[in-house]
C-alpha cells in the first residue's frame, strides 16, 4: 500500500503560526483549570484521598448505594469538624460491580492512578477476597466493611483491615447460646453458596454444638439465584429452626417463597437481616415472618433506648424512625451494615492521627498506628456501641442484636456482649513484613 | 419430604419455568425461522418487558391486579415498537446477513441493557402479583399465582399458533420463512413481514417477563438466563419449528425443575448443556426441525 495522501509523511506536515498559537492557549488553559491547581504548601493543605471501592452495579448495588450515603454522611462530619490531621478528606469512587476480578483492578487503580492514600469500602466477601492480594501488592492499606471472617481468618495480608464491623464467626459464636435456648435445638442452614456463606456453614455447627443443639442439614443457594421453592424440600421435617442468610437481588423472592410453602405453620425462623436488608419487611407475602427473629449489626428500626450518639447518626445519615430514607419510605436502608462505614472511617482517622499520617510515604506508619488500636468507646464516632479492637487479626468484636418481627417492625429483644464473641486468634498479621 | 409430595412440588415448578421458557423461546425461534437471525439482545427484551412492568405499576398504583394488566398490554407494546426501530434502524440496513447481524444484535445487548442501568438503576425491584393466593396442599403450601402463569402462557401459545396456521397474516408469516424470493414475486411484502416478526417476537418475550416479574423481580442483568435457556430450547427444538419449541420448553423446564430439586440446579444446567452438544451432534436441525434446503 502507498501512502498517496503523505499521510504518514512527517516531512509534508508543516506546524503553521496559527496551529502552534492555538496548542500554546490550550495548554495554558488546562495548566490553570480547576483540577490543576498546584497546592501550594504540597501536602500539608492537600486533601486526604480516600479510594472507596463501592458495588455501585452488579448484585450488591442496595449495599452501594448505602454504602456511599454513609460514607458521605461521616466525610462530611468529618470535614466539618477539621478533617484528619487539619486537612479535608476527599472521596473517589470506582464501581467494582461486585466482582472480585473488578474488585482488584479498582484497588490498582487507586493505587496508581488516583494515587489515594488508602482503599476502603466494599462488603461482598469475594470481591474483598479478590482485592485483597492487589491492595498487598500495592501496599496500600484496605479498610473493608465485609462482615466476613476473611480478615480475622490471617489468610489475607498484613495491609487489610476490619475495624467497623465484627465478623461472622464472632456474630455466630456470641448469638449460638440465644438460638439454642430460645428458637430450638436441631437447626437447619440456608446460606449463600460462596465465602460468606462458607463461614455460616462452618462456624455455626460448632458453636451450636457446644450449646446442646445442632446443625442437621446445610442447604447452599448460588448468590445470584432467581427462584428458591426448588430448594426448600431438602429442609427435614424435624428441623426446629431454619437459620437462614441470603444475599443478591432476589432476597425478597427467597423470604416470600418461604413463605408460600410453609406459611404460618412454619418451624421457628432464625435469619441474618442479609436475607432482608434493603427491602421492606412489610412487603405483600412477608406476613408469615411474624414473631420470627433476626441478626441485625445496628437496628433498622429506632429503639426506645437508643443513644444520642445513634439518633445524631441516623440523622446525619438520612434515614427516618423505620430504617428508611428521610422523604422516601419505600427506600429502606442496609442499616445493619452500613454503620460500619461510619466506624472506620473514624478508626482511620484516629489511626492517620496517631500515626502523624502525612501522606502515601506514610502508609506502613499508617499500618502500625492501626494495628495499635485496642479499643473504641461508644459515642458519636461510634454509634453502633463500644468495640474492641485485636491488631493481631485486624478484627473489631461489637455487640450484636438479635430483633423480633412485632407489628411489622423489628425490635431489639437481646443484646449480645463483647465477651461473647471473642474467640482465639488463628494468626498474626504482625509478624508478616511491611 | 415423601417422594410423592417431592416430585409434585419438582413438576409444578418445572411447569412454571417451561411455561414462561416456552413464550421466550418462541419468540427466538420465529425470528430465526423467518428472518434467518440469531437475535442476541432477545434476553434484554424479556428484561425491558420486566423492567416496564415495574414502571406501569409503579405509575398506575391502585389495586395491584389493575396495574398488573396495564403491564400485561402495553410492556409488550413498547417493547415491540423499541424492537421494530431496532430492526429499521439497524438489521435492515445490514440486509439480514446472518453473521453482521448476530454482531450487530450483540451491540444491541449491550446498549440495552446499559441504558437500563442508566435510567432504572441497579436495584432490583419488586412488582406486586395480580392477586395473593396461596394454595395449601396437605404437604406444602404453594402460590396460586404461579399456577396462573403456566394457564396465562398456555393460552398465549394456543393463541399464536392460531394467528400462525389460520389467519392471513400466519399464512404471508409462513410463506416468508418458506422461501421469501418467492413471497416477494408473489407480492408480500417480505420487509414489512421482518419487521412485524422481529416486534412480535421481542413482544412474546416481554410478555414472559411480565408474567414471572411478580415473582422474581425487575433487574438490569435478568436477561441472561432465559436468553441462554431460549437458545438451548430453541436449538434442541429445532430453529423455526413452532412445535419443536413448545416440546423442548416443557422438557427443559421439567427436567431442569426435576433435577434441581432432586439433585442439584448446577447439574440440571450440565445435563441441558450436555443435551444441546448431543442434538447438534446427532441430529443438527434439532428435534423436530427439517433439514435446511
Amino acid at each position: 500500500m502507498t501512502d498517496k495522501n503523505g499521510f504518514f509523511d512527517l516531512s509534508k506536515t508543516t506546524l503553521s503560526r496559527r496551529t502552534a498559537l492555538k496548542g500554546l492557549a490550550a495548554g495554558a488553559g488546562l495548566a490553570v483549570a480547576p483540577g490543576f491547581v498546584r497546592y501550594s504548601q504540597a501536602q500539608s493543605s492537600a486533601p486526604i484521598k480516600i479510594g472507596f471501592q463501592s458495588h455501585r452495579t452488579g448484585i450488591g448495588a442496595a449495599y452501594g448505594r448505602w454504602y456511599e450515603k454513609t460514607t458521605a454522611a461521616a466525610v462530611k462530619a468529618i470535614n466539618a469538624a477539621g478533617g484528619i490531621n487539619g486537612r479535608q478528606v476527599e472521596v473517589i469512587i470506582e464501581d467494582d460491580g461486585t466482582d472480585p476480578g473488578r474488585g482488584a483492578e479498582v484497588v490498582g487503580k487507586f493505587a496508581t492512578q488516583h494515587k489515594t492514600d488508602i482503599v476502603f469500602g466494599t462488603l461482598f466477601s469475594h470481591v474483598v477476597i479478590g482485592s485483597a492480594p492487589a491492595a498487598g501488592e500495592a501496599k496500600i492499606p484496605y479498610f473493608v466493611v465485609s462482615e466476613g471472617h476473611h480478615v480475622a481468618s490471617t489468610k489475607l495480608n498484613r495491609y487489610v483491615f476490619q475495624p467497623g464491623i465484627t465478623d461472622v464467626k464472632s456474630q455466630i459464636q456470641s448469638m449460638a447460646p440465644w438460638i439454642a435456648a430460645n428458637a430450638g435445638k436441631k437447626v437447619t442452614q440456608i446460606f449463600p453458596d460462596f465465602a460468606f456463606g462458607y463461614d455460616h456453614r462452618d462456624y455455626l455447627p460448632p458453636a451450636l454444638k457446644a450449646q446442646g443443639a445442632e446443625v442437621i442439614a446445610q442447604i447452599a443457594i448460588p448468590p445470584t439465584e432467581s427462584s428458591f421453592t426448588k430448594y426448600f424440600p431438602q429442609i427435614p421435617a424435624e428441623t426446629e429452626v431454619i437459620y437462614h442468610v441470603m444475599v443478591g437481588p432476589a432476597v425478597l423472592t427467597f423470604v416470600k417463597e418461604l413463605g408460600e410453602f410453609y406459611g404460618s405453620n412454619r418451624p421457628q425462623l432464625f435469619g441474618f437481616i442479609d436475607s432482608l436488608e434493603a427491602v421492606d419487611i412489610n412487603s405483600p407475602g412477608l406476613e408469615f415472618l411474624d414473631g420470627s427473629h433476626f441478626w441485625e449489626g445496628s437496628p433498622r428500626y429506632a429503639q426506645p433506648d437508643d443513644s444520642a450518639a445513634q439518633k445524631a447518626y441516623r440523622a446525619a445519615v438520612g434515614i427516618d424512625d423505620n430504617g428508611a430514607a428521610v422523604g422516601d419510605p419505600k427506600d429502606v436502608s442496609t442499616a445493619a451494615h452500613m454503620f460500619g462505614c461510619w466506624e472506620t472511617l473514624y478508626v482511620v482517622k484516629k489511626a492517620m492521627e496517631d500515626a502523624g499520617y502525612k501522606g502515601p510515604e506514610d502508609r506502613a506508619k499508617l499500618v502500625e498506628a492501626t494495628e495499635a488500636l485496642t479499643a473504641f468507646a461508644e459515642g458519636p464516632e461510634h454509634p453502633q456501641g463500644p468495640k474492641t479492637f485485636n491488631g493481631k487479626i485486624h478484627q473489631c468484636f461489637g455487640i450484636q442484636n438479635i430483633s423480633k418481627v412485632e407489628g411489622g417492625k423489628l425490635k431489639v429483644v437481646h443484646k449480645t456482649k463483647i465477651e461473647d464473641g471473642l474467640y482465639e486468634a488463628e494468626g498474626d498479621y504482625t509478624k508478616q513484613a511491611l | 419430604m415423601h417422594f410423592g409430595p417431592h416430585l409434585l412440588l419438582a413438576a409444578l415448578e418445572g411447569l412454571v419455568t417451561s411455561a414462561v421458557l416456552a413464550l421466550t423461546a418462541l419468540g427466538l425461534s420465529l425470528v430465526f425461522g423467518v428472518m434467518r437471525v440469531v437475535n442476541v439482545a432477545h434476553g434484554e427484551f424479556f428484561m425491558l418487558g420486566a423492567v416496564l412492568a415495574w414502571a406501569i405499576t409503579t405509575a398506575i398504583g391502585g389495586h395491584p391486579a389493575l396495574g398488573f394488566l396495564a403491564a400485561l398490554v402495553i410492556a409488550p407494546l413498547i417493547v415491540g415498537a423499541i424492537a421494530l426501530i431496532a430492526e429499521r434502524l439497524v438489521l435492515r440496513r445490514l440486509n439480514y446477513n446472518p453473521e453482521a447481524t448476530i454482531v450487530a444484535t450483540i451491540g444491541m445487548l449491550y446498549i440495552i441493557q446499559q441504558l437500563a442501568l442508566t435510567f432504572y438503576g441497579p436495584e432490583a425491584r419488586p412488582v406486586e402479583p395480580p392477586f395473593n393466593y396461596r394454595i395449601l396442599l396437605p404437604w406444602f403450601g404453594y402460590s396460586g399465582y404461579k399456577l396462573s402463569i403456566i394457564a396465562a402462557s398456555a393460552l398465549l401459545l394456543t393463541a399464536t399458533w392460531l394467528v400462525l396456521t389460520r389467519t392471513r397474516i400466519g399464512l404471508i408469516m409462513r410463506a416468508t420463512q418458506y422461501d421469501s424470493e418467492t413471497a416477494q414475486a408473489f407480492g408480500i411484502a417480505v420487509g414489512r413481514v421482518y419487521g412485524g416478526v422481529f416486534a412480535l417476537g421481542a413482544m412474546l418475550a416481554a410478555i414472559a417477563a411480565v408474567l414471572i416479574v411478580p415473582i422474581s423481580q425487575a433487574h438490569y442483568l435478568m436477561g441472561q438466563d432465559p436468553l441462554l435457556l431460549s437458545f438451548i430450547v430453541v436449538i434442541i427444538g429445532g430453529l423455526g419449528s413452532l412445535r419443536g419449541t413448545v416440546v423442548a420448553a416443557v422438557l427443559i423446564g421439567l427436567s431442569d425443575g426435576i433435577i434441581s430439586m432432586f439433585f442439584s440446579p448446577t447439574l440440571a444446567k450440565i445435563i441441558a448443556t450436555l443435551l444441546v452438544a448431543m442434538v447438534l451432534v446427532f441430529r443438527p436441525q434439532g428435534l423436530f426441525g427439517t433439514a435446511s434446503r
